[in-house]
């Protein structure tokens, strides 16, 4: 249990031990384990950015989705009011057309009656005189009492 | 009674003694192997034969197998941690690469805890004691008689195979240290470090003497507990195995509470070993962290 020489021995071959270790054992391992922590903190943050990628374009599609339907919506009501609509204008034309064919039908039957009656009044004129001739048995100046027989045939 | 003392004694006695190369001085009286006694002429570089030679040797002269298994279990911590340090790679970390990064890792997480300066020294110097106190410790885990009887049938007289049981060994570990905080603390604090011992704790000139006796045998304390420390615990570890085994002759009913008496303090002692390199590394880590802080 003397101290002796071999105090400084061990002092030499402590610091020689030391210095490998410092150059040669250290810093490899050491950075060996950063890299790797890296890789590691890398490898997670890519997981959970993916994450929120889905998450994202999850989202992106159900918007997608909620736009596409009310899209379709607007399309079918325009689609069904144009329909109405020109159901509604083949309706005014089918009733227009109608009505223009109605006055049409009634302006000929006006005109039907009064040449009938036309025709008619002129008859009576003739037919009234000639009653009246038999009727009198006398020959009546048709000119001078044409007057008369006029009056009457207008008030038929 | 007194010749069984007289053998138990000189079983401790061997299992203390350390393999010495020194220089005997002239006028020594040396026994050759025939029996005869002879005086050295002049001063003689050699083995030491037993503990009085090698005391007789004072200064000049290295323990072998201190050093021996110092240096080699160095090595052996050496070649591991490059082999590994060289397969290490981002990937997946496997078998001997992940027990090795694991220690690297705990010493390097008491080191950032410990010391915040920027030196690069500091956390490898702390694996290497972290891990070469603990192979050191280590070979006090291996049967006391194993080894040395080996060696002794080979004509190796004696041979200690715990170098942490040697105090030169940690001596030299913490001076090595105490140099480095020496250094640090002036590189760092500059004059700052002259005024920590004089202005310590007693702000005031009269104190000056006073406050630089205080720091300065605290500044001495440190490697001297650092070093005695580990040695302490053990060279007491040691002894209580040498004990142990000695009990193992005292006869055949001492074998059975002898051989449980053995691994109780065996199993015990592994927590002291991992344990005493753990206090060396944090209290080198601690007091190189004081030498780089400045006030």
């Amino acid at each position: 249990m003397n101290i002796n020489l071999t105090l400084i021995g061990q002092m030499i071959v402590f610091a020689l031990f030391v210095m490998f270790c410092m150059k040669n054992i250290w810093p490899l391992i050491i950075a060996a384990m950063q890299e790797r922590a890296e890789k590691i903190a890398d490898g997670l943050e890519a997981a959970d950015r993916a994450d929120k990628d889905l998450e994202l374009a999850q989202e992106r599609a159900t918007h997608r989705l909620r736009e596409a339907k009310e899209e379709a919506a607007v399309i079918i009501d325009s689609a069904n009011k144009r329909a109405s609509q020109i159901v509604d204008e083949a309706k005014d034309q089918a009733r227009e057309e109608g009505d223009r064919l109605k006055v049409a039908a009634q302006a000929e039957i006006e005109q039907e009656m009064n040449r009938a009656k036309e025709h008619l009044r002129g008859q009576v004129a003739s037919l009234a005189i000639a009653g009246a001739e038999k009727i009198l048995e006398a020959t009546i100046d048709e000119n001078a009492h044409k007057e008369l027989v006029e009056k009457l045939a207008a008030g038929l | 009674m007194s010749g069984e003392n007289l053998t138990v004694n000189s079983y401790i006695k061997h299992h203390l003694t350390n393999l010495t190369y020194g220089k005997l001085p002239a006028g020594h009286e040396r026994i050759d192997e025939n029996g005869a006694t002879y005086v050295l002429q002049q001063d003689t570089w050699t083995m030491a034969h037993g503990g009085e030679e090698s005391a007789a040797m004072g200064f000049n002269a290295i323990h072998v197998d201190s050093m021996a298994w110092s240096i080699g279990l160095g090595l052996i911590f050496c070649l591991l941690f490059r082999s590994v340090a060289k397969k290490a790679t981002s990937g997946v970390p496997s078998g001997i690469v992940n027990f090795v990064e694991m220690i690297v890792e705990f010493v390097d997480n008491n080191v950032r805890d410990t010391f915040h300066g920027r030196n690069p020294i500091v956390a490898p110097l702390a694996l290497t004691v972290f891990v070469w106190v603990f192979l050191m410790n280590l070979m006090d885990l291996l049967p006391v008689d194993l080894v040395p009887e080996l060696l002794v049938l080979l004509g190796v007289p004696y041979q200690k195979i715990v170098p942490s049981t040697d105090p030169n060994i940690t001596m030299g570990m913490a001076v090595a240290i105490f140099f480095m905080m020496l250094y640090y603390n002036i590189k760092v604090k500059g004059f700052g470090f002259v005024k920590e011992l004089t202005m310590n704790p007693f702000n005031h000139p009269l104190f000056i003497p006073v406050n630089l006796f205080m720091e300065v045998v605290g500044f001495l304390a440190k490697p001297f507990s650092l070093g005695l420390r580990l040695f302490g615990n053990m060279y007491a570890g040691e002894m209580i195995f040498i004990l142990i085994a000695a009990l193992f002759g005292a006869g055949v009913m001492w074998m059975i509470p002898a051989g449980l008496m053995q691994m109780g303090w065996a199993l015990f002692h592994i927590l002291v070993i991992i344990l005493q390199a753990f206090i060396f590394m944090v209290l080198t880590v601690v007091y190189l962290s004081m030498a780089h802080e400045d006030h």
